[in-house]
């Protein structure tokens, strides 16, 4: 989220698409129901079921999923042609003067520099038309035909109300009602909010859905206000955290990237993260890049990461490909190139596409270790359980460790909600029979491992050998020693730069902020973004006021946010170019004359001329940006592909089979399946009694939700002779399911393109252990492909063929 | 800090008669509510509150765990009662039909209780040893490691890469625990590193 929870008090309109609230956040979601009864807001939900967000919503409109960015193209357009856009915004705080390169160019659905065989662009062309004083090329005035927004003009162009209909199966009277309620948005005094969650995440283009959203929110000036922001809903109490921290094949702590094998040394690592600025006088903050690098590698590997060896540099692996991340480890794991795998409470057996191939490929491994609090299905992948676990457990060779861990009750440490607020909490219980914490788990294996390589030696020993363990339990670290460790320390006397007799942070002190890391070996910090978050003041996030100036719903002293304890990113950009709220009313950051302040920590050096430093800090240009250069795989503008498995072909582009740029397995291309043969467009989701796989181990819960089921409409019921409460199969190219169906009014067919498209809703909570009955769930039917720049699967839209059958023998 | 809080604290802000009143509001005599009161006072007095967060989704509702027994203390302590923590600023008191069923997540009649192994070709789990299960754990992953790992490409360039073993880590960990499982995994060169970020 770019704003928080209590924020959303603060909107004029909410427009939930890609997320439905009221089931999955209800307890956020009552802050859309604040700002309808205190502010008049109004709440617009667009989604293939009438869920029971859209149940309260002010205005609903159907979409086939799948089929968002030519939704959100489509209201851009709308927004450019009917004058609807916060144009002071655009024309200062958005890279929409910027002239692009002239080879750049988009036709028949695709970018300049294509490469079929590779799936992959070459992206030379998708850049800035750069002067002779090394600052891009601008023309403020939007006239020249290669500025960003007459190229963005022309790009969605073909995204009219007929052509939303055409592929998304929206009414053009709903389509243009939505596209009126948005665009009174582009008023200085009005604003939106975003709040979508898996929902536009779970396609095999997932991150140019939002992307779409965000330059739509960018043209009506709602980034960095009250009110306004791209809120992603996340799912998981700290996936935001484990985000933040870099839990993944490629990441760094604080979104650095590991390197790759083509970086030799840190110099060529260095070398093309300079980030110098775009536009004269800029900030590019990422110019601090190698302080936050270094200051890491310090936290690592404490005195041995020394200048004289780049701050063991080359401990870090490098990778070969862009990363190894879940789908490609299973690809492996399948392939029989993978031994060793370790699921710390990750249920990977229900949570990853194409159960049989991860059944498969789990069956391939030497041995599987399982930490959880709970018994999941991945444990007991080997167990038969009839066609819910149809396996021989005889053959399957590998060796399976169960190992019980404490649950969120009995630990203490913080977890990162959607705000980025980081709260810490209290352990109150005692783990139940002999489950540990992670912590300790963590640290015996470390530990272990350790001395077996102090024993008998191995290759690359030092990495492990030589981390930085200084724990006072090394056997058990504690939350507070590894939470310092994230904000950092002065490793030695960390002089003043401009009076270097004074000491700013003394050898072994903690560092009050990012601000003062060094890339010179003398700070260490776990994570840059965190610094800040126990200081010498002690712990921040641990801070409990409720106090909240002029009810703002900011709550600066409620725990702590990242970065600097800033509660709206951008916030700067909450005031006109002199430095006066576009909106009085709703003020947040305001130029005084002499610096910025307000209500929030300023998204901007504190004394940063208003009109000189533009407000999106972190990029190049000092602006956002309409045009996203090379930063997306499949291209600087989104474009409507569809899904993988579709009901019908791309109207703009008919020989483009899913998203161009998305990396596809050989095996998996050949498990694709057709409209001929699966006819119905086929989508996944929570239910609000159930999380995941976790509450069919909790009775009330299983006692809600006892029991699988798919939903379909009453249409597609009568054409298949299905009946309220009947046993069906749904069946895709990769497995089939049984289940109960619920014919239900809540979701209709769209018509699109000419065909009547009929949607098949399946929610995910069931499996084979817990206290539900026995069940499916989706990833038994998905496809084996992802978003083509983060992989995260395509669960959101798949195609399925659906028959009535007689139901088990009782 | 902020162990003993919330309900307590409430109370006092609110005064006994602010409290009665609210009693009253939900439809009980003066009677019911002083005998309410008193019961509740009872159950207080005896319990330790902790604050802690929903461990469900990112929304992150402030929760009160009431407990017989006060870790702090270095007692057994079990939670018998979880409610939303009223001062919270986003929910407020509220939970959703998942946070207000924490509890029976706690006591789960399938939490995983002692380490266990399951041989290869075997279709039962047998339970061993925590010592058992580590020192097994890892002499298989240094096996696996010091068989597989590429200390160089083909190109002669140091890549310290292990792609034959994998490890997901857990999105509903804290922090700290995050960053204490990166600095390990990483240091071996694991690259098939994931979270549930991306599903």
């Amino acid at each position: 989220m770019t704003n928080s929870w209590t924020d959303i008090k603060n909107t004029d309109l909410v427009v939930i698409m890609g997320g439905n609230a009221a089931e999955a956040h209800p307890c956020g979601f009552k802050w859309v129901t604040e700002a309808k009864h205190n502010r008049g807001a109004k709440l617009i939900v667009i989604d293939p079921r009438f869920t029971r967000s859209a149940s309260v919503a002010d205005f609903y409109c159907p979409i086939r999923q799948g089929t968002d960015i030519a939704y959100l193209l489509g209201v851009i357009n709308y927004c450019i042609q009917n004058d609807k856009v916060q144009w002071d915004y655009v024309k200062s705080y958005t890279n929409a003067g910027l002239l692009v390169d002239e080879r750049f160019g988009y036709s028949d659905g695709l970018f300049t520099g294509y490469d079929e065989e590779k799936r992959d662009y070459d992206r030379t062309s998708w850049d800035y038309q750069m002067g002779a004083d090394g600052f891009a090329l601008i023309d403020d005035t939007l006239q020249n035909p290669r500025c960003v927004w007459n190229l963005l003009k022309q790009h969605v162009a073909v995204y009219t109300p007929e052509m939303v209909e055409r592929i998304c199966g929206t009414p053009k009277d709903k389509f243009l009602k939505v596209c009126e309620m948005i665009g009174e948005c582009s008023s200085k005094t009005r604003t939106m909010t975003s709040m979508y969650a898996l929902g536009w995440t779970q396609h095999s283009k997932g991150s140019q859905n939002i992307r779409a959203m965000a330059m739509l929110q960018l043209i009506l000036g709602n980034i960095g206000v009250r009110g306004g922001g791209m809120n992603a809903l996340r799912g998981h109490s700290n996936i935001q955290g484990l985000t933040d921290i870099g839990l993944m094949s490629n990441l760094i702590p604080g979104y650095l990237n590991i390197p790759t094998e083509r970086e030799t040394s840190l110099d060529v690592y260095m070398s093309t993260r300079g980030f110098k600025p775009l536009r004269p006088g800029q900030t590019s903050y990422w110019q601090n890049y190698k302080k936050f690098f270094v200051s890491f590698q310090k936290a690592m590997w404490g005195e041995a990461a020394t200048a004289e060896n780049n701050f063991a540099y080359d401990w870090l692996p490098k990778l070969d490909v862009p990363s190894y991340d879940i789908l490609r480890a299973f690809e492996l794991m399948h392939a029989g190139r993978m031994n060793g795998y370790f699921c710390q409470g990750f249920n990977a057996l229900l949570s990853f596409p194409n159960r049989k191939k991860i059944t498969a490929a789990l069956s391939k491994l030497k041995f599987l270790v399982v930490m959880d609090p709970l018994q999941t299905e991945t444990a007991r992948f080997w167990e038969n359980h009839g066609d819910f676990n149809d396996v021989n457990s005889a053959s399957i060779q590998t060796e399976v460790f169960e190992l019980p861990t404490s649950c969120f009750a009995e630990d203490e440490g913080s977890l990162t909600n959607s705000g980025r607020w980081l709260q810490w909490h209290w352990p109150g219980g005692t783990p139940p029979g002999d489950a540990k914490s992670d912590n300790w788990i963590m640290a015996q294996i470390y530990l272990r491992l350790k001395a077996l390589y102090e024993k008998e030696g191995g290759p690359v020993a030092d990495p492990i050998l030589k981390l930085d363990w200084r724990y006072k339990d090394p056997g058990d670290p504690t939350a507070e020693e590894l939470a310092k460790e994230l904000n950092g320390y002065a490793v030695s006397d960390l002089a003043d730069p401009s009076d270097p007799t004074k000491i700013v942070v003394a050898r072994g002190k903690q560092v009050p902020g990012f601000a003062v890391l060094r890339d010179d070996g003398s700070t260490a910090c776990g994570c840059w973004i965190y610094s800040g978050c126990f200081t010498e003041a002690g712990n921040q996030m641990a801070r409990r006021s409720t106090n909240d100036p002029d009810d703002t719903g900011t709550f600066p002293t409620w725990a702590w946010s990242w970065p600097v304890n800033r509660r709206i990113l951008y916030n700067r950009a909450s005031a006109d170019l002199e430095g006066k709220p576009w909106d009085e009313s709703r003020k947040l950051m305001w130029w005084d004359g002499t610096k910025w302040t307000g209500y929030d920590v300023p998204d901007i050096a504190p004394n940063a001329q208003p009109g000189e430093v533009m407000p999106f800090i972190m990029n190049a240009e000092g602006t956002a940006r309409l045009f996203s250069l090379r930063g997306l795989r499949e291209g600087p503008f989104p474009a409507h592909y569809e899904p993988f498995e579709a009901p019908i072909a791309n109207v703009l582009a008919p020989h483009i089979r899913g998203n161009p740029a998305a990396r596809v397995f050989k095996d998996d291309a050949a498990q694709f399946g057709d409209a001929k043969d699966f006819p119905y467009a086929a989508t996944s989701y929570r239910l609000t009694e159930h999380f995941h796989f976790w509450t069919k181990h909790a009775q009330i819960n299983a006692s809600l939700q006892p029991e699988f089921f798919v939903e379909i409409s009453e249409e597609l019921a009568k054409e298949k002779g299905i009946v309220r409460g009947g046993w069906v199969r749904v069946s895709s190219v990769r497995g089939s399911i049984r289940a109960k169906a619920v014919v239900t009014k809540r979701i209709r067919p769209l018509v699109c393109d000419g065909k009547t498209v009929h949607i098949v809703g399946i929610p995910l909570h069931w499996g084979f252990t817990g206290e539900t009955k026995e069940g499916f769930g989706p990833n038994s039917l998905t496809p084996f492909v992802g978003d083509a720049n983060i992989e995260t699967p395509e669960y959101k839209a798949f195609l399925v063929n659906i028959e009535a059958i007689s139901g088990p023998v009782a | 800090m902020n162990i003993q809080v919330s309900r307590r604290r409430f109370l006092q802000l609110a005064g006994a008669g602010a409290a009665a009143t609210s009693i009253a509001a939900f439809g009980y005599g003066e009677a019911e509510a002083e005998v309410a009161a008193h019961v509740r006072n009872f159950k207080l007095a005896k319990s330790t509150e902790t604050r802690n967060t929903c461990t469900y989704c990112s929304v992150a509702c402030g929760i009160i765990m009431y407990s017989r027994g006060d870790l702090t203390k270095g007692e057994q302590a079990n939670i018998f009662h979880i409610e939303g923590d009223a001062e919270h600023p986003t929910n407020r008191g509220t939970l959703c039909p998942k946070g207000a069923a924490l509890l029976d997540m706690v006591h789960s009649k399938t939490r995983t209780l002692y380490p266990q192994v399951r041989k290869p070709g075997s279709d039962k789990f047998e339970r061993i040893s925590w010592d058992e299960a580590l020192d097994r754990i890892t002499r298989l992953m240094k096996d696996d490691r010091d068989k597989n790992i590429i200390e160089r490409n083909a190109a002669g360039v140091t890549v310290n890469r292990w792609t034959t073993t994998g490890f997901l880590a857990a999105s509903a960990t804290t922090n700290e625990t995050a960053w204490e499982t990166y600095k390990v995994v990483r240091s071996t060169g694991i690259v098939a590193f994931d979270n549930q970020a991306r599903v």
